[in-house]
């Protein structure tokens, strides 16, 4: 009961009213706090976070450029390569017209040079033929006039006659040469 | 046993229940303290809040300091904290109310504000220190004063003196009749009431906090007695929730006041209608 009595004979403060030394060491203690913040601690903050966005935006900046540059140059490849093979394509059908071309060329000559050489070689034997048969129906028949001269002794210088006997010894002789074979 | 409560500790008493001794509840003298140095009916005095003020500011300047002393590009645990915190404020509170141009000559000030007075708060839950400075009306008082100041002269510097006049008192030509009254009301309003309740408003919540922590405290000595001990228990717990909701009254109170802060210069700055 004392106890009560002495908490209210006992002048308390108003809560409301600030003591003037206590608003004095408040007043201190905030401005301190400002004063170091202010001056030193967030301008050096400030600082390093200025730099880091600029770091990021930088690496950032980087990364792109470098994703734009890998990209031409893979379109650059892509548009190389397409060539390229574009080029070996085309040359391939190329050469496989030229080979054909080639071939057929080659092929036609060698027709063409076959023929010939059985044209030349029928003509030759057609030219050797006919001589040898003009030639051996001369000598032939000229043996056979003087033979046949010789032999019945008279003149066969009728010319008729003298012909008609000598194709008529003639065809008999191929007869002979038929039958023969 | 001394008869100065403000002296006695509730645990230094013999006092429980059932010993035929009254309840020694916290009052008013629970925020009185007998000076560490000097004499309380002269103004040369040092008591225990005046040390946890000081002390306080060392602790904030000591804690970013070593933060933010040699900040580096890739930041530690420490100033990743303290990073969190700092931008927290400034783009949460600053850049939010003010905007980013008019707003970055006043982070410095809202920063360590905010931290100041967390830290002013947060003596209320440290061990041995146990009283939230901001209790005494003094140290909000001196706060507010400073913003009030800064928000006054700030009005008259940008409208000039009868442009300031009419953005305190809202002057407005369509309100018409009414015009005189609520220029009446508003230069209250504004100019009378506004840093009071900018101050009381955080010492009131630090007050009734401290109150009610030193209550349960308090209650949980007091009823170790017999069967008391069972409430003692519930009062003990409710020390507990009570300390752990004062954790985020003391920070949401301070977050009140930078915020409030920033809308007083973000009002005085604004055009007015």
């Amino acid at each position: 009961m004392s106890q009560l009595l002495t908490i209210a004979s006992e002048e308390v403060q108003n809560p409301l009213v600030p003591p003037i030394p206590e608003l004095v060491i408040g007043l201190i203690a905030f401005v301190i706090v400002f004063a170091v913040f202010a001056w030193k601690l967030l301008p050096n903050i400030n600082k390093v976070l200025e730099e880091r966005r600029e770091a990021i935006e930088g690496g950032i900046e980087k990364a792109e450029a470098a994703q734009t540059e890998a990209n031409s140059v893979l379109e650059q490849y892509k548009a190389q390569l397409a060539e390229a093979r574009h080029e070996a394509a085309r040359l391939r059908s190329e050469a496989q017209e030229q080979g054909a071309a080639l071939i057929a060329e080659m092929r036609a000559e060698g027709q063409r040079q076959r023929e010939e050489i059985i044209a030349a070689g029928h003509a030759q034997i057609e030219a050797d033929r006919k001589a040898a048969a003009t030639a051996l129906r001369q000598d032939v028949g000229k043996l056979a006039t003087d033979l046949a001269g010789k032999l019945v002794g008279e003149s066969l210088e009728d010319h008729a006659r003298q012909s008609r006997v000598i194709n008529r010894f003639l065809g008999e002789l191929e007869e002979k040469a038929e039958a023969a074979r | 046993m001394s008869a100065d409560p403000t002296q006695v500790l509730a645990f230094e008493t013999d006092c429980h229940i059932f010993d035929g001794c009254g309840f020694p509840a916290p009052g008013l003298h629970s925020f009185l303290f007998e000076p560490l140095w000097g004499d309380a009916d002269s103004n040369l005095y040092f008591n225990k809040p005046m040390l946890l003020a000081l002390l306080g500011s060392v602790i904030v300047i000591g804690f970013f300091w070593a933060a933010f002393r040699k900040p580096k590009m890739v930041p530690g645990k420490l100033q990743m904290v303290a990073e969190f915190g700092y931008d927290f404020i400034r783009r949460g509170v600053v850049y939010e109310t003010l905007g980013r141009k008019e707003g970055e000559k006043y982070v410095p000030l809202v920063v360590s504000m905010f931290f100041f007075i967390w830290m002013m708060n947060l003596w209320s839950v440290v061990p041995l220190a146990q009283f939230p400075v901001t209790s005494i009306i003094a140290y909000p008082a001196v706060l507010a004063l400073i913003v009030y100041v800064l928000w006054v002269s700030l009005t008259f510097k940008r409208h000039g003196f009868v442009g300031g006049w009419k953005n305190i008192t809202g002057y407005n030509k369509d309100l018409g009749p009414v015009l005189p009254l609520a220029m009446l009301i508003e230069f209250f309003s504004n100019l009378l009431v506004r840093p009071f309740t900018h101050a009381v408003r955080l010492f009131a919540n630090m007050f009734a906090g401290h109150t009610l922590l030193v209550l349960f405290t308090i209650a949980s000595w007091y009823l170790l007695n017999g069967i008391g001990i069972a409430y003692a228990g519930v009062s003990f717990i409710m020390v507990i929730v009570m300390t752990v909701f004062e954790l985020f009254i003391q920070a949401l109170q301070a977050y009140v006041f930078v915020l409030l802060t920033c809308t007083f210069i973000q009002g005085a700055l604004a055009e007015h209608h």
